[in-house]
């Protein structure tokens, strides 16, 4: 039996852990992988006592201060469900079962997906959720990038340098990128924006050939091998059961905490991007796992007094 | 022993986590920037069927991702 399990180890989970493990509770760690999308970031340069650092080198600080401590860890699982009984949770994995007394959410973001028909079979076949990443193989191919913010405006800049020809869609009528990267976009002869579009199916056999639109009142087809998907991210959520009943998430299906982190179940914690925090930002995501750990101990120092 | 391939794009952040990961535990890698030889991003897709760094190529065996365990689990084969 743990004291405390803490479910995603990026800057919330990581900083609760490092706190919970100097604590000395018993404490385990389930993640998918280290670093969170904090990894994944470019360049950092708002996180102090870094002026200058980039996504992968700060997973690896934050992975070297974790693996310093004397706790288990589980990297590479999943956690598929959470149930509270009697005061105990039983942590769920694709694995194994953990028990726990208190249980700290802090499973971060997912890319968000459009939910069309061809959007699973053709993952890592031409659709790609990471631009930065994937956008070299598609040199010289028409591509389309779906999306209307920031990360939509990168990839086609990326892109425009890269492809033969970019389809910007856009769900909505203006862009809510930045200003300065709308231009960009709208200087390159190689982009086609399309505004007030529907993107409606991804086609192909083997790999990405086509994708079909909804644009003024028609359906169209265009010519794209690469599909980049940028339309923000979503709670990465864990099914939880509790005599309290659901767990609380507000229309953006974030978790909802107060300022000590406490979700409407009791023992049960949550931190960083899963949650109601605005900003979602590193530095706020590890001080909230902060809070969230002297939270739990808190709870689980009133649970020993009974 | 079959050499170990890593398939990888200069701007990818989980290539160079997987890169780091090898490099920690001494291993060697023939590091393939993709982005520069078409060839060897054709073999790559020929390969595995996917379109997405990093991959890494292990006694034959094609992962997709830095999916760490089964990384882990491969390598001790070698």
């Amino acid at each position: 039996m743990y004291d405390l399990t803490i479910i995603g180890a990026g800057p919330a989970g990581i900083t609760a852990a490092v706190y919970a493990a100097r604590k000395k509770l018993k404490t385990l760690v389930i993640t998918k992988n280290i670093g969170g999308w904090a990894a994944t970031s470019g360049e950092i340069g708002n996180y102090p006592s870094y002026q200058f650092i980039t996504g992968p080198e700060l997973a690896k600080k934050f992975e070297e201060h974790l693996k310093s401590f004397d706790l288990d860890l589980r990297e590479g699982e999943e956690v598929i469900s959470i149930e509270k009984l009697n005061n105990i949770f039983k942590v769920k994995t694709k694995k194994d079962e953990y028990k726990s007394k208190a249980v700290i959410i802090a499973s971060g973001r997912i890319p968000r997906k459009l939910n069309i028909p061809g959007e699973e079979e053709f993952k890592n076949r031409g659709i790609t959720y990471c631009a930065t990443c994937d956008a070299p193989l598609f040199a010289g191919k028409n591509v389309a990038v779906i999306g209307g913010g920031n990360a939509a405006l990168d990839a086609a800049i990326q892109l425009i340098k890269i492809a033969k020809k970019v389809y910007l869609i856009n769900i909505n009528n203006t862009f809510q990128g930045e200003e300065i990267r709308l231009e960009k976009v709208q200087n390159s002869d190689r982009v086609e924006i399309l505004n007030s579009t529907e993107t409606k199916e991804i086609i192909g056999n083997v790999f990405v050939k086509k994708i079909k639109i909804f644009k003024d009142s028609e359906e169209k087809i265009l010519d794209a091998e690469g599909v980049f998907i940028e339309i923000g991210s979503t709670p990465s959520l864990i099914p939880v059961k509790a005599k309290e009943g659901e767990l609380e998430l507000n229309k953006n299906k974030e978790i909802v905490v107060n300022e000590h982190c406490e979700t409407n179940i009791k023992g049960l914690f949550a931190a960083g991007d899963v949650t109601t925090i605005p900003y979602k930002q590193i530095i706020v995501a590890a001080g909230h796992g902060c809070i969230a750990c002297l939270s739990a101990f808190e709870y689980l120092s009133k649970l020993k007094e009974g | 022993m079959s050499k170990i391939k890593v398939y990888s794009t200069p701007t990818c952040p989980w290539c160079y986590t997987l890169k780091d990961f090898l490099k920690e535990k001494n291993i060697k890698f023939e590091d393939i920037d993709v982005s520069k030889n078409q060839k060897k991003l054709e073999e790559m897709i020929m390969k595995s069927g996917q379109m997405g760094v990093p991959q890494i190529e292990i006694n034959g065996k094609i992962i997709v991702g830095f999916d760490k365990a089964a990384i882990e689990k491969e390598l001790e084969n070698v």
